[in-house]
Order: structure tokens, then C-alpha cells, then sequence
């Protein structure tokens, strides 16, 4: 039926058209673009430069070195670079998040309806909207970079340029991840509010009992035992592995990407067939 | 050639494993024709049109569209058929072109083919001038047009159409009646539509189906339905005081015949041959005509005599409410 129409397709035909609009929606909006990055550029300037940690450390101790202290404590003598590298994993949360949303709002202005009358693939639907937020995410992690840069980020002695694709790397997999887990929460919602609350409850404490701001292994027990299940303390490690530490632990990063890989596979899987069970439904 | 577009036999949609939105559903639409989805809120149109449309599953029976089940060869379905929806689906963001390219991209028409097939379509649908703006600046009708454009681009050979003159002013609704009875002049194709407006369904479709509680109550063309309620009305008034009821009752096509304070209710079949006759026999015996009328049922008779007149508000699902509040508010602003 298909060549009498002209349309001849594979089975991911429609994958880029349906990321790309939500793309560009993005990339088209300079203002909305620019005001996604200022959060990320507010917590690493106010947070991470006001917390200056090293401060706390007496210089008038003999034997006590500010310096040594941080190296053993944050992997790296600035707190600052600790905390700019939590902030791409927080920025990937908060922007697979949002794709989480756009599902919500693609039911109630009944694109959703649309596109699933045609005849592109209910799992490309789905994919659409995780590559979107995994891709925007991405780029986000290269801006914080360069902004952290900016703003004296110290790299590693062992820091070598192509460890930033190592970076993109992880920051893929815990967005896929992460996409696929937001959107099987909100696929069934017919309005903002609820995925909205759900969403809410488990970003604070998702970005909170991570090594985001501090390391783990200086945490209570009981929540040491909550920031070695979290998937974005392996994504943080690994980053800092990669750009910030002077020494890279391979074992812990190869742990790292496990980890993270393994947590991207399962709850995509699941999120994926949940959604597309409720979209055939 | 010509043969069945449709064929829905005992389709039925339970949902939560009780409430029953549409209740084995029995009808045919012939290839060509337009064909009326009547009904009042609640009704089951959506449930139905969203069954062949196979964005919902039926839980009994089966249909068809152009001979491809819409169950198990959904994608077939999917090919042949376009939707132009009730709501406003096109993506504020992004311009009237880029919308009609991205349906296009879901159907996986190549680029060039897709592009050419736009122009067409813009052209057809008087959007030229605007291909380019974004569509957050298109007025109600403008955006309604585009979703025709957007339902016709892998030129479907079943169009549906879920409420396609909701909200519009008359000039913007007369004008899509032009685009829908030129589409099925031009292209031969099959109209599927729901629609809340009796005169709509009366101006546009060949046969109409009117649905309520889940069920088709009645299945015929708009002329047909409004002949079964019995004719028209023809009212008049005499001079004279004398009773003329039996005389007028002997006239040809007189079905009945009431008099009430002085005015005659007589039902006949067809009003416009029967009134000469009426006013010939009474002038013959001498009677002279003072006041005269003649109403034929229109649609919305037929549609209350089936449908009672109750309000359905309570019925609507809140996700349709919630679904024409959006509607307004994008339209607003």
C-alpha cells in the first residue's frame, strides 16, 4: 500500500522529525536557551564560589596542609571544580525532566493522538523524546565546561582532551536513562500536576544524597548506603575521573560506566515497554 | 470500483471493565461519500472515530477500512487514512511548512515529494502567503486549515474529520465546507465526520448516522431522516369562520390535519407541491387564504426527536472538557 502513496519508509523513519521539533524548539529560541543555562551558571557562581570550602581550613596548624586536606577530601583542591562537574549531572536531570513534560502537553494539545494515527513506530515516539532531552543534555554538558572553565575550573594532571567524549559518553547514558524513567512516569497523565509533584519528589533527593555537592564518603551511613544506589554519583565520579582528579582510578571509572550503563538499559527497557503498552492500548 | 470505505460491525469499546462508551456499532460508509457522525456529547463519536483511526483498541467486534482490518493490519489502516483533528495539533513553534513537512516526515514520504505536495497543499488551503510565519500568529481558521493540509499530505483516500468547524465564525466555517466538498469533487475521497452542527451535517453529508449512549439509533440521508418524521408543516388561516378541516384533508399528500384557534397545522409530505393544492380547493369552494407558511423539518427536528432533549453536559469526559478549555485558551492568546 505503502509505494502507491509514494511513501516508502524503514522502521525509524519519522525519528529525527519528531526529535528535531523538539530541537528546535530550543535551538530556535535563543532567550529560552540562554535562560536554561543561567540556573547551572547561578549555582556554580553563587554556590560554588561561596562555598569556599578551603577557607575552613586553619593555616596556622603545623602539619595541616588547606591543600592535601581538599585533594583527599573533594579528589581535587577546588571545591569549585567538584561542584561544576555535579552540576552537569544536575542540568541532565532537570532537562529529562522537562522531557518528561512535553509528553503531557502532546497528549493534552493532541499531537499525541496524531502522530499515532500515522503510521511511524509507537517506539519512535517514545525514542524521539528521550534522543531530544539526551541530546540537549549533551550540548548543556559541553557549555558548563566552557563556562566552568571560564570561571577556573582546574583540570586533572592526567586530563587529556579526549576524556571529554568519555564525558559525553556517561552523560548519554544516564539521560537515556533518566528520559526513559520520566516519561513512563508521566505517559499516562493527562496534566502537569501530578507527574509535576512525582517529579519533584525525586529530583531534591535525587540531586541531594548524590556527590553533587559533596562527597559520599563523608555522609551519614544510611544515606552513603542512598548515594551508592543513585545513578547520577557513578555519572559525577566518572566525570570527575575524567576531567577534575590527578590521578584517574581506572577500576572506579570502568565501575562507574557499568553502573550507569546498566541503570540506562533497565530503565529504558522497562520505560520504554510500559509506554508503548499504554500507547497501543 | 466503488465498494465499501468502511465496514463496522459490532464494534464495541468498554472502558475500566464497565462503562460501555461504545455499544456494538453496526454501519458502512460507500467509497466516495461523506458521511455524518452525529450525536450528543458523550455519545461515543471520539470513542469511534479514535477506533478506526486504531489509536484505541475495540474490546468487541471488528471494522474496517477499505478492507484492512483496523486491528490487526493497523498499519495499512494508518497509510490510507488521514485525521484532521478537533483540536489545534499543530506545533506553535514552528511555521505552517515545517508543520506540514514533520506529518509528512511521520509517514515517511521522501523530502522532495513531501515539499511539493506542501506548495500544493498551502495553495489549496489559501496558506501560501503564511507558509513561512510561525504558527503562534495563525488565527482559528488559519490553523484549521493548515490541520486540513497537515490530514491530506500522504493523500488519504478516507479523510476523518473530528468536529471540523468547532469554534469558527460562519464566514471561516462556509469556507471549510468549500474545502471539504472540493476535496471530495477533486480527489473521490471518502469524508468521515463528526460534528455538533445539524446544518453542517444537512449542507455537507450524503448519509448521516446519529449515535447516543453508545448505540446508532438511526442511519440515512439527511432528506430520508426528515421525510420519516412525517413531512413538512404547512400553517394557514382562512377568512371565513366555517371548519375547513375535512376539505383540506382530502387534498393529496395531506397527512393530518389540526385546528387551532383558528389556524390550520396540516402535515403533509411534500410541502411545496401540496400547498397549491390546498389553496386550490379552497378557493374553488369559495374560501379565501389570509395567512400562509410552510416549514420543512430541518435536521435539528430529527436529531431531538432521536436524541430527547435532555442537556449532556454530565456526560462529557473532563478530558475532553479539559481539551476545548486548551482549545480556547490557545485560540485567545
Amino acid at each position: 500500500m505503502s509505494e502507491t502513496n509514494g511513501n516508502s519508509r524503514s522502521k525509524l523513519h519519522g525519528l529525527w522529525a519528531l526529535t528535531n521539533r523538539e530541537l528546535k524548539k530550543w535551538y530556535k529560541e535563543p532567550v529560552l536557551f540562554l535562560l536554561s543555562m543561567i540556573q547551572p551558571i547561578l549555582w556554580m557562581g553563587l554556590l560554588g564560589k561561596s562555598m569556599n570550602l578551603s577557607a575552613l581550613i586553619p593555616t596556622n596548624i603545623p602539619g595541616l596542609d588547606s591543600k592535601t586536606l581538599m585533594q583527599q577530601t573533594f579528589g581535587t583542591s577546588d571545591y569549585f571544580s567538584f561542584m561544576a562537574v555535579g552540576m552537569i549531572g544536575m542540568t541532565a536531570l532537570f532537562t529529562t525532566m522537562f522531557s518528561g513534560m512535553s509528553v503531557v502537553w502532546d497528549r493534552r494539545l493532541g499531537f499525541l493522538n496524531k502522530a499515532l494515527s500515522t503510521p511511524v513506530s509507537r517506539a519512535v515516539i517514545i525514542f524521539s523524546k528521550v534522543l531530544s532531552a539526551t541530546l540537549r543534555s549533551m550540548f548543556q554538558a559541553g557549555i558548563i565546561i566552557l563556562i566552568a572553565v571560564a570561571f577556573g575550573l582546574q583540570f586533572g594532571a592526567d586530563f587529556n582532551p579526549l576524556n571529554i567524549l568519555g564525558v559525553f559518553a556517561i552523560i548519554f547514558l544516564l539521560c537515556v536513562g533518566l528520559s526513559s524513567l520520566f516519561i513512563a512516569i508521566t505517559i499516562r497523565s493527562t496534566r502537569m500536576e501530578t507527574p509535576m509533584a512525582v517529579m519533584n519528589l525525586i529530583n531534591l533527593p535525587m540531586m541531594f544524597a548524590s556527590n553533587a555537592f559533596f562527597p559520599g564518603k563523608l555522609m551519614p551511613d544510611w544515606l552513603q548506603n542512598v548515594v551508592q544506589v543513585n545513578p547520577l554519583s557513578y555519572t559525577n565520579d566518572a566525570v570527575r575521573q575524567l576531567l577534575i582528579v590527578n590521578t584517574v582510578d581506572y577500576t572506579q571509572l570502568l565501575l562507574d560506566f557499568a553502573c550507569v550503563g546498566v541503570f540506562a538499559v533497565i530503565v529504558a527497557t522497562i520505560g520504554i515497554v510500559l509506554s508503548w503498552r499504554f500507547l497501543s492500548k | 470500483m466503488t465498494g465499501d470505505a468502511l465496514v463496522v460491525e459490532g464494534l464495541t469499546k468498554v472502558f475500566n471493565k464497565n462503562l460501555v462508551a461504545v455499544d456494538h456499532v453496526n454501519f458502512t460508509v460507500k467509497e466516495g461519500e461523506i458521511f455524518g457522525f452525529l450525536g450528543p456529547n458523550g455519545a461515543g463519536k471520539t470513542t469511534t472515530i479514535n477506533m478506526l483511526i486504531t489509536i484505541l483498541k475495540p474490546t468487541e467486534g471488528k471494522a474496517s477500512v477499505l478492507g484492512f482490518d483496523i486491528a490487526k493490519q493497523n498499519n495499512d489502516v494508518r497509510n490510507v487514512i488521514g485525521i484532521v483533528p478537533q483540536e489545534y495539533t499543530a506545533d506553535e513553534d514552528l511555521t505552517g511548512l515545517e508543520n506540514i513537512l514533520l506529518c509528512a516526515d511521520l509517514y515517511g514520504i521522501p523530502r522532495n515529494v513531501a515539499k511539493e505536495r506542501a506548495m500544493d497543499l498551502l495553495k489549496l488551503v489559501e496558506l501560501t502567503d503564511f507558509k513561512d510565519k510561525k504558527v503562534e500568529t495563525y488565527s482559528g481558521g488559519m490553523r484549521r486549515r493548515l490541520e486540513l493540509a497537515c490530514g491530506l499530505i500522504n493523500r488519504p483516500k478516507v479523510l476523518f474529520l473530528d468536529e471540523p468547524t468547532l469554534g469558527l465564525d460562519v464566514q471561516t466555517r462556509t469556507a471549510t465546507w468549500e474545502y471539504i466538498r472540493k476535496l471530495k469533487k477533486e480527489f473521490g475521497m471518502t469524508l468521515f465526520m463528526t460534528t455538533h452542527y445539524l446544518e453542517e451535517a444537512d449542507a455537507l453529508c450524503d448519509r448521516v448516522a446519529i449515535i447516543d449512549h453508545g448505540k446508532i439509533i438511526v442511519v440515512g440521508s439527511p432528506a430520508e431522516l426528515k421525510h420519516n418524521l412525517g413531512g413538512d408543516l404547512i400553517t394557514l388561516a382562512i377568512k371565513e369562520n366555517d371548519d375547513v378541516s375535512g376539505l383540506i384533508q382530502k387534498v393529496e399528500h395531506v397527512k393530518e390535519v389540526r385546528k387551532e384557534d383558528g389556524t390550520y397545522r396540516i402535515k403533509a409530505e411534500v410541502g411545496e407541491i401540496t400547498t397549491p393544492l390546498i389553496i386550490e380547493a379552497l378557493q374553488k369552494k369559495g374560501y379565501a387564504v389570509m395567512r400562509l407558511s410552510l416549514t420543512e423539518p430541518t435536521l435539528n427536528e430529527v436529531y431531538l426527536e432521536y436524541t430527547g432533549r435532555s442537556m449532556r453536559d454530565a456526560e462529557e469526559s473532563r478530558e475532553n472538557a479539559m481539551t476545548q478549555r486548551m482549545v480556547r485558551m490557545r485560540r485567545t492568546h
